[in-house]
């Protein structure tokens, strides 16, 4: 069997395709998550991100207005996790499954007017340079903007927690809050900002779903990403850079099944579909079974609320 | 002059009453939404909640949707109540279906009154198994149970998705992704001629008894109770806190499981690919706005159940999206965890002279 060289090029590109969403909500995320909130709602603004963004570009016409506007619904949605868990400091589990189970209603609501209507193209980049170099040319270039954008997150992501002066204050947020609180610091302020951000970003990856990957709406289309993106965090143990990693293990379960269906492998689809899931669960065991490194590498409020008296 | 001040201790009155303003709230947002969808609220929240269970009909399809909820939500209490937070009911739902459903097929036209409880208690057990998964991987691999039991319950629906399409699909059934019919033996009895309401009622019902037994006269209830509070404090008073875990994800398990039997033994008959609209995810709702009260979560599971009829109705009569129900579900535990915040502060009026 002739392998061609490009062929492992495409598929290369494809895994990292299907790894965008996962990075950019898990990104999105794991800023929640320093600051000590842990928000359960990522399905849910990634949903509403997807059709947010599909609703727009059908509308408006415009792919610009379509992404920002994605970007905004997460926040909006995450306004009221935030509201509800800073403001009326409501349990984080319960509000995060709130926002799923109500932003996955409220999708298919708005979606019904959009199914079955095809998708615009992306515009990609650097398209000329396709046929330049074997190999690395599909994985480089011909990629939409939001694709490049992801894979520098993880990146920015590590330089702003660890380099620059609001993200120490994000880690001192999430670490502790009383300290933090005591130094002067808006630990309110400080997690909103987290929460709206992470929808942001969770909106981001919605649109990316609905608008690039698979250009089209159908409902329920985050099909347990987001789920999947909150278990990469921890998987991660918290590290934006381990996100990369993981993003590209579970792009390519997804990809893989493809192919594997496509050569002819003999193994019910559905068991291949359930690969991601059943890995995820590998995986979290393996890292969490250590368990005085996960509590080391836990921001040590996360999930706790912070309440002062004034 | 209004000031917020922390209450000294959690009002037990507002507790109960939280709930009902909750209620309020949602129907009042509710119809906000009709309105912007350009329905006439009144009408629409008349057809989502009134006229589902105007005759005998409807109230028989509340009761059948309501006793899964039930069901479900019971076995929750014992993990929210000793903080496991056991996402999964879906999960263990659907594992429960496939059990059962698999021995109910092994009793493929043979008739005999042991037939049925042999299938239940396979149903039951097939949730146990199903929620042990997380139980001993948050036990003994200190594993995230939220993230565990929640991908459990993608697998599950892909296993019974596999096991229609393919091993047990019915020979004589031209492809359809279902299985034989069950025998009658195998079917939980109706209760009223014309009406689809069946016998598992009872078993919802049971499970509330036995679990304000539990939850109020024994000393795993208070166990369970103190953990619920503090961890720390469990730990300090020796017990056992890994078996408790692993007991009540088994508990909440079983009635996940048994919840899959009534559907697929009751109404469906045989197994398809879709036993339940979410019953699992629904009933985590249903458990706070029953305030993990056995006798909360009845009341709390008739209001989320009117949901899905309102949902149906309002869709067939005002062409109104279904999906609104989840709509309406999620609102319900918006408002009921916001208005908890009467619970911990109060408003205090102070005179301007201070």
């Amino acid at each position: 069997m002739i392998i061609d060289i490009n062929f492992v090029g495409l598929i290369i590109a494809s895994i990292m395709a299907s790894a965008v969403p996962l990075i950019l909500a898990s990104c999105g995320e794991l800023i929640t998550e320093r600051s000590g909130v842990l928000n359960l709602g990522v399905e849910g603004m990634m949903i509403i991100g997807a059709i947010s963004g599909f609703a727009l570009m059908t509308v408006t016409g415009s792919l610009i207005i379509a992404v920002f506007g994605a970007m905004l619904a997460g926040v909006l949605i995450s306004t009221i996790f935030a509201f509800l868990t800073q403001t009326l400091i409501t349990n984080h589990v319960a509000t995060g499954l709130a926002l799923t189970i109500f932003g996955i209603g409220i999708s298919a609501m708005i979606g019904k007017n959009f199914v079955g209507i095809p998708g615009k193209e992306f515009p990609v980049l650097f398209e000329g340079l396709k046929d330049t170099m074997p190999l690395l040319s599909p994985i480089l270039f011909g990629h939409s903007v939001v694709f490049y954008f992801a894979f520098a997150l993880p990146f920015i992501t590590s330089y702003f927690l660890k380099k620059t002066k609001i993200g120490l204050i994000v880690r001192a947020v999430g670490d502790s809050p009383e300290s933090a609180s005591n130094q002067g610091i808006n630990v309110k302020f400080v997690r909103y900002a987290c929460i709206l951000y992470g929808g942001a970003m969770c909106g981001l990856a919605g649109a990316y779903l609905s608008m690039i990957y698979t250009p089209q709406w159908i409902e329920n289309m985050t099909g347990g990403r987001g789920w999947i993106a909150l278990a990469l965090v921890v998987f991660s143990t918290w590290n934006p850079i381990k996100i990369l990693i993981g993003a590209m293990i579970f792009g390519g379960l997804t990809i893989i099944q493809f192919h594997m269906q496509a050569i002819g492998v003999r193994i019910p689809v559905q068991f291949l579909t359930a690969l991601p899931y059943i890995v995820t669960i590998i995986v979290l065991v393996v890292i969490s079974r250590d368990s005085r490194k996960i509590r080391l590498s836990t921001p040590s409020s996360l999930g706790k609320s912070f309440y002062k008296d004034n | 002059m209004i000031k917020i001040v922390k209450r000294d201790q959690p009002s037990r009155a507002i507790f109960f009453l939280t709930p009902v303003l909750a209620i309020f709230l949602t129907l009042a947002a509710g119809g906000l939404i009709f309105y912007i969808l350009g329905f006439k609220p009144f009408e629409a929240l008349k057809f989502f909640f009134i006229v589902p269970i105007a005759d005998m009909y409807g109230f028989s399809e509340l009761l059948l949707k309501a006793t899964p909820l039930c069901l479900i939500a019971i076995g929750l209490s014992f993990c929210f109540k000793s903080n496991n937070w056991n996402i999964g009911a879906e999960g263990q739902l659907t594992f429960g279906a496939i059990v059962s459903g698999g021995v109910a097929l092994l009793f493929y036209e043979q008739e005999g009154f042991y037939i049925l409880p042999i299938v239940i208690l396979a149903g039951a057990i097939g949730g146990m198994l199903y929620a042990s998964i997380p139980a001993i991987l948050k036990t003994y691999f200190n594993t995230n149970e939220i993230l565990v039991s929640l991908m459990l319950v993608y697998v599950s629906k892909l296993i019974l998705d596999y096991l229609v399409v393919g091993p047990w699909s019915n020979p004589e059934g031209f492809n359809f992704p279902e299985t034989r019919q069950f025998t009658d033996s195998a079917r939980l009895p109706l209760l009223f001629e014309g009406l689809r309401i069946h016998a598992g009622i009872f078993l919802a019902l049971a499970a509330v008894v036995i679990s304000w037994f539990v939850f109020y006269k024994t000393y795993l209830g208070f166990q369970m109770k103190v953990s619920g509070f503090s961890l720390k404090t469990a730990k300090y008073a020796g017990y056992k806190g890994k078996k408790m875990i692993i007991l009540v994800f088994l508990i909440s398990g079983a009635c996940a499981g048994l919840a899959g039997v009534g559907e697929i033994t009751g109404p469906i008959g045989q197994l398809h690919r879709e036993v339940s609209p979410d019953y699992g995810f629904t009933a985590i709702i249903v458990a706070f706005l029953g305030r993990l009260h056995p006798v909360g979560i009845i009341f709390a599971s008739l209001v989320v159940a009117i949901t899905y009829l309102g949902a149906e109705t309002a869709q067939i009569f005002m062409q109104i999206p279904k999906y609104t129900g989840q709509v309406f579900q999620g609102m319900i535990l918006f408002f009921l965890l916001a208005s908890d915040y009467l619970l911990f502060f109060k408003f205090k009026f102070i005179g301007s002279k201070k």
